[in-house]
């Protein structure tokens, strides 16, 4: 197995976070930083994507369009929650209209810090959810055979 | 007749990095109506004016947008200082000046590789974002950081950015100058290009008065509105300074006033750099408390006119912070463009204007 890790597909939601995590993460497709070496491409689509990022805290707005792009990825799949809003609701986390951190609508495997996430950061966090990838990857598989 | 149907257009989708969502109510190809629905990015930031004190409050102003926070912090804390009746050394507002200008510079590129992108001009799209990090590189050696400054606060600036600091961002600019113009000519000379912006998404001198839009936008369609005329900051002391303008009204002149701003921007800042007094950088205010009182600013960011009012009640915490942004303006326009043109050319209309999508929801 493991397959996946060596070509996985990311898609990007910006929850309600103020643009600057969502440039970066642009950025680090971009050619200084270019996390498309890895293979990793992004797209639109949920259902090509491996790896959802999401950045910004979630609100009551955007709650189930989190939860929706995240049940149409299909397995294995991981989330990355990009920038310290995105991790506990960060700056804003007493606003009224923020809930917090994306966990509260979905699970997240791997944490990027900072405001803006910064795209090494990033990179080295989208490294880790491709580990997580294979991991979960292997699991399916093992549960496949045992069935 | 042809039947009408509703087509979603977001919030999540490829062609921006923010989420918007319109209903294009669409005959055949030709939308017929557009109506946005906003909200998605809504974290009532206004209204955190009351649990941080209008010193702490800055790190939050700032983080409005990320694509123009030099300009939300700015205005914030000149709101504020307004307020207070705090004056600041010259030299700050040089150097907050100059800060506007980079982020005009980067927030122009940032679009026009946006654009590249939607029309499928993959390359230039990494071009244009290439050539940002210059200014991004110069960001982290002056400020700190790559995105949200953190610099300004009310009464002054954080630190200094020195006089030699300052050439090197010069010499840093000539390069990008010289880059850019090859950008610029490969994009807009080019006739693809011109096919597809040229006379679409029409918004008439009248209407942009009507719709009161503000920023490249109106100055796309001939209303020469520019808040950087009134000469706050330190564009009172340039030689000369005169808003670009253009009259053909449609997408390409939205495109032309924003690729030639990028070369006024670059000029202002060396013509700052040349002429920057050296009279201290201020520190926080005596003043612990917010006097009752109001006061408000208007700034130009890179998107249009921005205005900032804040309201003292006697305490430490304003009573209120309120931010009216650019494409919050625009919206109205945006949605007048978008009538009667084809379904392909929606995603190149929403660009041309532009829109920050964190500004507008706050």
């Amino acid at each position: 197995m493991g397959y996946s890790s060596k070509s996985p597909w990311l898609i990007h939601y910006d929850g309600s976070s103020c643009n600057g995590c969502d440039i970066e993460v642009l950025d680090s497709m971009m050619p200084l930083y270019d996390i498309e070496r890895f293979g990793i491409i992004n797209t639109g689509n949920p259902k090509h994507a491996d790896i959802f990022l999401v950045t910004g805290s979630v609100n009551h707005q955007n709650i189930s369009v989190v939860k929706h792009i995240y049940e149409q990825m299909l397995e294995p799949k991981v989330v990355v929650a990009c920038g310290i809003c995105a991790c506990t609701g960060g700056v804003f986390r007493d606003c009224y209209n923020v809930i917090g951190g994306v966990d509260k609508a979905i699970p997240v495997d791997v944490y990027a810090p900072g405001c803006a996430v910064r795209p090494e950061t990033i990179i080295d966090a989208v490294l880790k959810a491709v580990k997580i990838l294979d991991e979960k990857a292997a699991k399916m598989g093992a549960a496949e055979k045992n069935r | 007749m042809a039947t009408r149907s509703v087509i979603p257009f977001g919030p999540q989708h490829p062609v921006l990095p923010e989420p918007v969502h319109l209903d294009l109510v669409v005959e055949d190809e030709h939308v017929i109506e557009a109506i946005p629905q906003i909200g998605f990015i809504h974290r009532g930031l206004e209204k955190l004016v009351e649990k941080r004190d209008f010193n702490q409050y800055v790190y939050v102003a700032e983080r409005t947008c990320g694509i123009c926070s030099v300009g939300h912090g700015w205005g914030y804390v000149s709101a504020t200082e307004k307020l207070l009746g705090v004056e600041v050394p010259r030299r700050v507002d040089y150097l907050r000046t100059i800060l506007e200008e980079l982020s005009r510079v980067h927030s122009h590129l940032l679009w026009l590789g946006l654009l590249a992108d939607a029309f499928g001009f993959e390359a230039l799209f990494n071009h244009c974002w290439r050539l940002r990090e210059t200014v991004l590189d110069i960001f982290q050696r002056t400020c700190g950081g790559r995105i949200i400054l953190s610099i300004m606060i009310v009464g002054g600036m954080n630190h200094d950015i020195e006089d030699s600091e300052l050439h090197a961002i010069c010499d840093k600019l000539d390069g990008i100058k010289r880059d850019y113009r090859e950008i610029v000519d490969t994009m807009m000379n080019d006739v693809s290009v011109k096919n597809r912006l040229c006379g679409v998404g029409v918004i008439s001198f009248e209407d942009a008065i009507d719709l009161s839009m503000v920023g490249p936008f109106a100055k796309g369609s001939g209303v020469e509105h520019d808040m950087r005329t009134t000469g706050y900051g330190a564009y009172g002391d340039l030689d000369h300074f005169e808003p670009i303008i253009s009259n053909e009204c449609d997408c390409y002149a939205r495109c032309k006033v924003r690729c030639a701003e990028v070369f006024q921007a670059i000029d202002i800042i060396k013509e700052l750099v040349q002429k920057i007094p050296n009279d201290g950088i201020g520190g926080k205010p005596k003043a612990k408390v917010a006097p009752e009182g109001q006061a408000h600013v208007l700034i130009e960011q890179p998107r249009g006119e921005a205005f900032y009012y804040v309201r003292g009640n006697g305490t430490k915490y304003l009573d209120r912070f309120r931010l009216r942004t650019p494409t919050s303006q625009n919206l109205g326009g945006l949605v007048r463009a978008l009538q009667g043109v084809d379904l392909a050319d929606v995603p190149m209309i929403i660009l041309t204007i532009d829109p920050c999508i964190s500004c507008t929801e706050r």
